[in-house]
This record gives C-alpha cells, sequence and structure tokens, in this order.
C-alpha cells in the first residue's frame, strides 16, 4: 500500500468527523483509507493542467428569493423530532463558549 | 535600553444585514420571538432541505462593497464551512472562503493626531448567523434557540494596517457609519448586530515582520475592545520578555475580568474542511448591476455635508454633528421636509437630542420619535403656544415615548391662553348678563360661580382652561 | 388475472375506464406484498392505512373529475431517503430510525398530485452509500429472481418492489448508479434524469451535486409517464433547472431510423462478463436492425471516473452527514459526558460501517493539506469527463452499454472487498459526474436465471433520445418476470 494512515490521522480525521472508533474499526479504517487512496491516487496519472475545477455542471447562476417574509411560526413541527426539549428549544449537554 | 514594541491590528467584523428575511429561507429576521418561533425546515438544519439566496443580501454586499472602495468579485460562489457545533444546525455554515464577494479595498480614518490614514479591506463576504445557546440552570445543559440562525452577516476582513485602539475605533466608527448610511445594517454593538474580532500581534518596532498573532472574541463595545487591545498586547509582550511565545489562537475576553483565555480545545481542530456549496449556484454580478447599485446608493456623509451647508445654511460645525449619524441626518431632513426651519430643527438635535442621548447612554440610532412630532413641537413655539422651557418639557416626552405634543400640551394644560383681554371681555359680558347669580356669589353661595365658570366655558367653545376662568371669575367678583 | 401484473398506466387507464377502483387497486398491491415481502424485504416501513384511506380519497377526485392524469389511482413505493410527511423516513439507518418528517419532499408532492397513493418506503442502502442494500441497517433486501443473490443497490428495495409486482411503480434516487444498476439486477427499467430536473427538495442528501431522482417501472411508458409527473422546476431547490420542456412521452415511439447510437469500446473491455456482453451488443444490433446508425468509438477516461467520484461524493456526504448529530432529530446515544462525547457516541453508533468509511474519506479529502490533491483534482477530472461526453454528443444521440459489469452478485460477496464493489458502477458514475440522463433496461437473462440490463446515456435535458430507443428496443422483447411477481403468470 502506497498509502500508509497512521494511528494519529485516523484519531485527527475522527475528531473532524466526530466518530469515535473502535480499535478494531480504526484499523479497519486504516486499511480501507490506505487502500482508497491508493486507488485515488489514479487520479494522478491525468494531466489536469490548466483544467478549471468544475463543480456545477451546467451554467445556472443567480438563482434568486426576494426579501419576502413567507414562513410563519412553525416551531411544534421543527421540534417534533428533537431527541429532548424544553421551553420550546433543544437540550443539549451544558456547552460553554 | 528596553525594548520597544508595536501593535499589529487588523480586525474581522461582521455586520447583520437589515433585510426582512433569513439568507437562505423566508423566515423573518426580526428580534425577539420566543426560542424557534422564527424558524423553518432550512435554518435548522432538516434532512432534504436545500438553501435558496435573498438577492438582498447580494445587493447589500455589493453596497457596502463599494462604499468601501473595494472591487467586486463578478463571479463569485459560497462555500462549506464545516464545524460542529450544537448552534450551527447543519454542523456547517455557509460562508465564502474561495471567492468572496468584495476585495481589496478600504477606508480612510482620522488618527489621534488628526492625520489622515487608509485602512485596508482584504476582503468582505456574506455568511448566515448561527443560533443562540442559552444555559439552562437548572439541568446543566444548554437550550438551542434557531430564531437567529440563518440571519445574513457580511464579514468585513481588514488587512492588518492598525497600530492602536484609537485608530481601531476610528475604523470601526467609520465602518459604522458607512453601512449606517447605506441603511445595510443598524450596527449596534451592545446587541450584536455589528461584532468585531480583534486579530493582533507585536512586534519590535522596526522589524519587518509580523509576529505570531492571535484572535479575540466577545468584545461588545467600544470600551471592551479598547481594553481587550490594551490587555491583549500586554499580555503578548509578557511572554515575549520572559522567552515564551506567542500561540496562534482564538482568545475569548471577558470584560468583567478584564482578561482573556484560550478557547481551543482537543475537540476543536481548526480545520474547517472549506469546499464548493453544491446546493447553491454561482452569482454572475454584471456591470450593468454593479451600475444600478452605484446609483441607488444613497447619498454617503461628504457629500450630506457639503450639501447641508449649501442647501441649508448651516454652519460646517452643525452639518458636522448632523451628519455623523445617519439617523439624526434623516430626522433633520424630514423634520426641515415639512417645513421647520433647518436651524431651528439643527437646534433642537444637536442640543436637546445630544444631551438627553448621552444621559440615558444611547446612541442615534436608539431615536424613536418621527420627524412629524419634533416638527408639532417647534410649531408650537412658533405660534406662542408655549414658551422654550415648557417646549423643552414637552420634547423628554417626544424623545422618551414618541408622544405627540399637540395632545400632550393639551392634556397636560401646558397651553399658554392665546388673548387672555378676549377672555376677560367675554367674562365681563358673562357677569353682566347674570346679575342674580353675581348676588348669589356674593352673597355668600360660593358655588354659584360654577354657573357663571359654565357659562364662559360655553362661550368660549371649551377652548379655555376652566381653572384660569374660575380665576378670574373670583378676581373680578371679588374686586 | 392479476392486476398487479399490469404496469402502472395500464392501471391508470383501468381505473380512470371505472373497470378496477383505486381501492381495489391498493389491496392488489397489499395482497402481493403479503405474499412476497417475507422473502426479499423491500420495505422498511409500510402504510396500509394511510394508502387505503388515500385510496379513497383519489377515489373521489377521480369521480369528480378532479383527477385525470395517467397516474391517478396508482399505488407507488418510495425509497426511503425522501422525506414524507407524517410516514417514517429513516434512509435506512439507525440514526434515523425514528424520524417523521414534517413536510414532503417536491417530488413525491408532484406524485401526490398527480394522484399517486403511496404504499410505503423502500429499503436502500444506508444513506445511499453501497450498490447492494446490504448497508441497510434494517436487514438487506433480496433479488426476486433468486433470493440468494443481491437486488442491487442502493435503491434495491425500490427495484425489488417493482420486480416482484408488490407495486406497479416505484421512486428511486441515483449519486453513482442507484437507480439503473438495481434496475439492471432485477430486470426493470429505470432512469436518472438529467442533473436539476427533478427536484432535489427533501430528498435526504447523499452526494449533492450528484444526486437525481427517478422513476423505476415495468417499462418504459410507465418510466417516461413517471418522468413527466416528477419533473418540475422548484424555486425551492438552487440547482433546479427550468427546462425548455417537460413533455418526455411524445418520444414514446418505435422508430429510431437515423439515431446515432455509439458504443464505446471502453465499456466492453476487461471485467465485464461475456453474457453480459453478448446481451448488451444483442441490443445494439436490434436497434440497428429498426435502423439506428450504430457504431463503435472510444469515450475515454472510463477509469477515472470511479476515483473522482468517491472523492467527490464522500466529501460531500461527510459535510451532508454532519447535520445528524443527535441534537434535532433522530438517535441520541444513552449515556454520555459533554457535548462532543454525545456526537461522536451518537454518530458512531447511530451510522454503519460503510457510511462510516465515506464520512472518514470524505473528511480526509477535504483536511488541511489535501484539498487540492484531491478534491480539485477530482474536479478537475470531473471536467474533463464532462468533456469527453460533449465530444461523444457531437456524434451520437445515444451511447449504449452495459449497466453493470455483470449480473447481480450473491448476498455477501460485495461487501469483504469495498473497492471490488466500488469497480461495479464503473459504467453508471460518470453519467452522475457529467449530469447526463441516463436509463437501464432488460436486455436478457443469464445462464444463472439472472436478468441482464443494458444502459443507454443520453446528452444533457435529452432524455427523449434514449426514451426514444428504449421504447423502440423493448418492442422486440416481452417483458420477463420473476417467478415470485407471476403468481398468475403465463
Amino acid at each position: 500500500m502506497a498509502n500508509v494512515i497512521s494511528d494519529e490521522t485516523i484519531e485527527y480525521v475522527g475528531i473532524l468527523a466526530k466518530l469515535e472508533l473502535s480499535e478494531e474499526e480504526k484499523e479497519q479504517a486504516k486499511k480501507d483509507m490506505g487502500s482508497m487512496l491508493d486507488y485515488i491516487d489514479k487520479l494522478n496519472e491525468l494531466d489536469t493542467s490548466g483544467v478549471e475545477p468544475m463543480s456545477h455542471v451546467f451554467p445556472v447562476h443567480n438563482v434568486f428569493r426576494e426579501d419576502v417574509v413567507a414562513n410563519g411560526n412553525v416551531r411544534e413541527k421543527i421540534l417534533a423530532n428533537a431527541p429532548k426539549e424544553k421551553d420550546g428549544s433543544f437540550v443539549v449537554p451544558k456547552t460553554v463558549e | 535600553m528596553e525594548k520597544q514594541y508595536e501593535t499589529v491590528i487588523g480586525l474581522e467584523v461582521h455586520v447583520e444585514l437589515a433585510t426582512k428575511t433569513k439568507i437562505f429561507c423566508s423566515c423573518s429576521t426580526e428580534f425577539g420571538g420566543a426560542p424557534n418561533t422564527h424558524t423553518c425546515p432550512v435554518c435548522t438544519g432538516m434532512p432534504g432541505s436545500l438553501p435558496v439566496l435573498n438577492k438582498q443580501v447580494v445587493e447589500y454586499a455589493i453596497a457596502v462593497g463599494l462604499a468601501t472602495n473595494c472591487s467586486i468579485t463578478q463571479y463569485c460562489k459560497f462555500d462549506r464551512k464545516n464545524y460542529f457545533y450544537p448552534d450551527n444546525p447543519q454542523n456547517y455554515q455557509i460562508s465564502q472562503l474561495y471567492l468572496p464577494i468584495c476585495r481589496n479595498g478600504g477606508v480612510e480614518i482620522e488618527t489621534k493626531d488628526g492625520e489622515k490614514k487608509v485602512v485596508g479591506i482584504h476582503e468582505i463576504h456574506m455568511e448566515e448567523d448561527a443560533g443562540k445557546l442559552i444555559h439552562d440552570e437548572w439541568e446543566d445543559a444548554s437550550l438551542v434557540d434557531f430564531n437567529r440562525s440563518g440571519v445574513p452577516l457580511i464579514e468585513i476582513v481588514s488587512e492588518p494596517d492598525m497600530r492602536s485602539a484609537d485608530e481601531v475605533i476610528a475604523y470601526l466608527e467609520k465602518l459604522r457609519m458607512i453601512i449606517q448610511y447605506l441603511g445595510a445594517s443598524d450596527c449596534k454593538l451592545q446587541e450584536g448586530s455589528m461584532r468585531a474580532d480583534v486579530n493582533l500581534s507585536i512586534r519590535e518596532v522596526g522589524a519587518e515582520t509580523f509576529g505570531t498573532r492571535t484572535e479575540m472574541k466577545n468584545l461588545n463595545s467600544f470600551k471592551a475592545i479598547a481594553r481587550a487591545i490594551e490587555g491583549e498586547r500586554e499580555r503578548q509582550i509578557d511572554l515575549l520578555e520572559s522567552g515564551k511565545a506567542v500561540i496562534q489562537e482564538t482568545r475569548r475576553w471577558d470584560d468583567n475580568k478584564e482578561t482573556s483565555y484560550a478557547m481551543r480545545s482537543k475537540e476543536d481542530a481548526q480545520d474547517y474542511r472549506y469546499f464548493p456549496e453544491p446546493d447553491l449556484v454561482p452569482i454572475i454580478i454584471s456591470d450593468e448591476w454593479i451600475e444600478e447599485i452605484r446609483s441607488r446608493q444613497p447619498e454617503l456623509r461628504t457629500e450630506k455635508l457639503e450639501r447641508y451647508k449649501t442647501e441649508y445654511d448651516i454652519p460646517q460645525y452643525d452639518a458636522e454633528i448632523l451628519t455623523s449619524h445617519k439617523k439624526l441626518a434623516d430626522i433633520f431632513e424630514a423634520t426641515v421636509a415639512l417645513g421647520k426651519k433647518p436651524k431651528e430643527v439643527s437646534n433642537w438635535l444637536m442640543v436637546e437630542t445630544m444631551r438627553l442621548l448621552k444621559e440615558h447612554d444611547l446612541e442615534p440610532s436608539d431615536l424613536t420619535f418621527a420627524p412629524e412630532n419634533l416638527a408639532k413641537l417647534i410649531d408650537l413655539i412658533e405660534k406662542g403656544a408655549i414658551n422654550r422651557t415648557t417646549a423643552k418639557e414637552v420634547f423628554e416626552k417626544v424623545f422618551a415615548e414618541n408622544a405627540d405634543p399637540e395632545v400632550y400640551v393639551e392634556e397636560n394644560g401646558l397651553k399658554i391662553e392665546a388673548d387672555d383681554g378676549a377672555l376677560k371681555a367675554i367674562i365681563e359680558s358673562i357677569v353682566a348678563a347674570n346679575p342674580q347669580s353675581v348676588a348669589d356669589y356674593k352673597a355668600g353661595k360660593k358655588k354659584a360661580i360654577g354657573f357663571l365658570v359654565g357659562q364662559t366655558m360655553k362661550a368660549m367653545k371649551g377652548k379655555a382652561d376652566p381653572g384660569t376662568v374660575n380665576k378670574m371669575l373670583t378676581e373680578i367678583l371679588d374686586s | 388475472m392479476d392486476l398487479m401484473q399490469l404496469t402502472a398506466v395500464e392501471l391508470g387507464k383501468k381505473i380512470k375506464n371505472k373497470e378496477i377502483t383505486v381501492k381495489e387497486c391498493v389491496e392488489a398491491a397489499l395482497a402481493q406484498i403479503d405474499a412476497v415481502e417475507g422473502q426479499i424485504h423491500s420495505f422498511v416501513t409500510m402504510d396500509r392505512e394511510g394508502a387505503l384511506k388515500k385510496a379513497e380519497e383519489v377515489q373521489a377526485k377521480i369521480d369528480s373529475g378532479e383527477l385525470t392524469g395517467p397516474l391517478a389511482g396508482v399505488p407507488v413505493a418510495i425509497k426511503d431517503n425522501m422525506c414524507t410527511e407524517g410516514l417514517l423516513t429513516t434512509c435506512s439507518s439507525k440514526i434515523l430510525y425514528n424520524f417523521v418528517p414534517t413536510y414532503t419532499s417536491e417530488a413525491v408532492l408532484n406524485l401526490e398530485k398527480a394522484g399517486a397513493v403511496i404504499i410505503g418506503k423502500t429499503n436502500m442502502d444506508e444513506f445511499a452509500m453501497g450498490s447492494t442494500t446490504e448497508t441497510s441497517a434494517f436487514g438487506p433486501t433480496k433479488n426476486p429472481w433468486n433470493t440468494d443473490h443481491v437486488p442491487g443497490g442502493s435503491s434495491g428495495g425500490s427495484c425489488t418492489a417493482v420486480a416482484a409486482e408488490e407495486v406497479p411503480y416505484a421512486l428511486g434516487s441515483d449519486t453513482g448508479g442507484s437507480i439503473r444498476q438495481p434496475s439492471s439486477f432485477c430486470g426493470v427499467v429505470g432512469i436518472k434524469p438529467t442533473y436539476g430536473t427533478v427536484s432535489r427538495y427533501g430528498l435526504i442528501a447523499y452526494g449533492s451535486s450528484l444526486d437525481q431522482i427517478g422513476p423505476v417501472a415495468k417499462d418504459v411508458t410507465d418510466c417516461a409517464t413517471i418522468l413527466e409527473a416528477i419533473a418540475s422546476y422548484d424555486p425551492k431547490d438552487s440547482t433546479s433547472v427550468q427546462r425548455e420542456e417537460y413533455d418526455f412521452t411524445s418520444a414514446l415511439v418505435d422508430d429510431v431510423k437515423g439515431l446515432r447510437i455509439g458504443i464505446p469500446r471502453d465499456y466492453f473491455g476487461e471485467g465485464l462478463d461475456e453474457e453480459v456482453k453478448t446481451a448488451v451488443l444483442g441490443a445494439a444490433k436490434a436497434l440497428e436492425e429498426k435502423g439506428a446508425i450504430v457504431e463503435e468509438f472510444d469515450l475515454s477516461l472510463v477509469e477515472y471516473a470511479i476515483p473522482a467520484y468517491y472523492v467527490i461524493a464522500s466529501a460531500e456526504a461527510s459535510s451532508n452527514l454532519a447535520r445528524f448529530d443527535g441534537v434535532k432529530y433522530g438517535y441520541r446515544t444513552e449515556a454520555y459526558e459533554g457535548l462532543h462525547n454525545m456526537y461522536k457516541k451518537s454518530r458512531s453508533e447511530g451510522f454503519g460501517p460503510e457510511v462510516k468509511r465515506r464520512i472518514m474519506l470524505g473528511s480526509f479529502v477535504l483536511s488541511s493539506g489535501y484539498y487540492d490533491a484531491y478534491y480539485l483534482k477530482a474536479l478537475r477530472t470531473k471536467a474533463l469527463i464532462k468533456q469527453t461526453f460533449d465530444k461523444a454528443f457531437e456524434k451520437y444521440d445515444v451511447i449504449l452499454g452495459p449497466a453493470a459489469p455483470t449480473t447481480a452478485p450473491k448476498l455477501g460477496d460485495s461487501l469483504s472487498d469495498p473497492i471490488k464493489m466500488y469497480l461495479g458502477d464503473i459504467y453508471t458514475i460518470s453519467v452522475n459526474l457529467a449530469g447526463l440522463p441516463g436509463l437501464s433496461m432488460p436486455c436478457g437473462i443469464d445462464s444463472k436465471g439472472l436478468p441482464i440490463g443494458v444502459q443507454m446515456i443520453g446528452d444533457c435535458f435529452k432524455e427523449k433520445n434514449i426514451i426514444r430507443a428504449a421504447f423502440a428496443f423493448e418492442q422486440t422483447r416481452t417483458y420477463q418476470r420473476p417467478v415470485m411477481a407471476g403468481k398468475g403468470a403465463e
């Protein structure tokens, strides 16, 4: 495998992705990510110099909405699926900045 | 010899735009409201929801860019900034990194010693605001309210061109004035519609390269900004003097304790994985669109100041104060437009209004009274219905409650009776025409005066103060 | 005769002509579901009561003349990644195990306006990540032709529900082949429309720049009719395209004279099963015999589509799936200490291995220092792939090839080697990268008794070309159904 994924990398990506992997999962993830990246490295065979990255396929642009209030209070619907709710708000563990 | 340090400061200023709706959905941006009552699937990150850009946000951003001498990015895009935090419902913020809407601008400020200096603007980008976290003391938990989630912001990123707290404040005041003039935001620091993060580093005087900078957040007033700059400057000098390094980090200012602390935690990697927002399409801003916005651009301060001097014959000093704030200028112009003398209107704004603002620790943007009521007040003085001392008392009511001066004067009997002579003549005729009542009164039936007062009021068609009539009658009858 | 053997359009006609009622139609679907669902598991959620109630409402509207369209009263199944108000929508994931949307996706609303009766929500690979419907948190779906085999994926449940005649038609979504590949494996017809044709509002995103909703049905006529019903310009979806026309059924003509069909040699090389190759080339031959001009050409860049796709789709997915955090909806872990622990535990317990694998990969390729090398490189590759198709469509109206290298593999064979599974999407993925419309339809049965699919690809907004070719080819064959479907068959 050309791409060797370190424990630190898996740890770091886990922080970014908010995923906590078991030791076993970590080993598997190292292997999977390494082989995926090897495979993705195939793209390096391709000369893409001077090619603009294409994020949208179609030349659609300037899709706007007028500045008019159209939404009313639908709080009940918004909170309908909340795992924990109080006083019209979503409840999360104490969060201090 | 002791080392001399120079402070290098750049600002990231967030401004909430004065749109009616949020940046990507049709929810109201109105302040207040019970938690989550101004929300929808889009601004709460419901699965399957998609953003649609509010055109007014783009127009305000362009307007601010033009007024701050930026070049407008005619092909611009949104990017996603990825980070987990409960006030951020999608766990990414739609912002702009690669192609921000405005770049390479600057505004001129006046430094303390009266010199002019340009503070460069690196870029202005559009983004969405986050929700609010309220700490629940009872449950040791936090409550999330998404009413503010998706409120449009522009972030104005300056170059590291400022060297002192005074320059920072001059720059912020200048930005605030420009943006308020444009009507793009009310820019209230206390309420958070204008927020400044301070990037600060120090270096030895004469050094070519910048030192390591920190970013300071949670600065809610000009005073807090000044204190935080001083505090951070000292902290960094202490570090360097004791042989330690400044760490590049984000710090939170606690203005009560006048100290700051690092916000970084292990779970906060500060790696935002920006990539182009696939749910939104690019914005192409044509020359025509830019010109259209430019032509709609309201008169800014310099032009206004000159116009006041020539059009209204207002002295330089007055014009400076009147144009120092868009709100003052607006009230001035609207009141003058109602036919009032410019100098008279100017006096009320410069003297009484400024005094009351200072007394209540308010900003001109907090003014709520209608120009119509100031005009009515001036009318009452001009007609001689109230004197100037009374007028000041009435104005306090206008200032505080937007009271209607005519109603207030009437209800509180503050009106000077226009013609005492006329009233006296009528009373005398009433006395002459009712000898029986006069006799009763003189015989000790004091109540008989009531009839005479009534007759007088009837003759005056109600336009007299019954107290005054009573007093005058008593004088005549008792003489 | 068995009602469920009819196509959606045929059922619609019978309902319109008062030969059958909507209720009878719904009951027939429910009866077939009762008969076969235990063997194949097409559905995550059934809505029997809702469907029967809706049947009465729709019947009343048909009777009053309010509903006159071809799909009025016809039952449908919806892939479980489209929000349906009041009806559980899970994406076949534990993290959304209890999510009941408070709004309905635009495509489904369009169907409801056309008088569709929703029977239930179909099983899929978790968050549409997979090619076998085995990554579902609620157990795999099995191929009605042989229940030891997978149905393909990710829209596996939608395709099996149609193939096993539990419903006459279904909606699927296609990010890298998720409609076309399972349609091929199950012997049904599926269309992935041009990107922007069907609104994505309410579709729970996997790869936003690639996702499209499309129809799955037993024939081309149904697919064109359904596409006409679901396609719309939607101001709620900024990537929705205002098309010049939304007419697809007028292309249902048995005439391919002069239609230029390109056969990309690169699609017939190493890795392609011989039986699949023969059947697909047979389809080309049949069209040639009907007057189409068929020639081989070199498309190029085919082998770069998969790596580019996995970078782009994983990156977008890592961000799209960040919202599943146990705060606003869905699964929250039982016990946690503090916010970040809650996030991590909820997500780690809520997502399955394939989803985690792609989120990890996506987070990595976007992380500091790698963005240019991976993400931008992939977007540049995408631009080149689009160019090769643009060039091909200067010469051809339709590109014809296999939908998948093999017929349906056995259950359990694919998951062990992710790259091997990803390679199965080699013929479908570039279509998503280039935003093109693609159709898959049956063209034969292999020696194992499993269906083979042929894929027809059109230029952007040229669905009508592929519908025309597909309709003409369809006239040369008879529809083959799995034994399971054919209670009253042949």
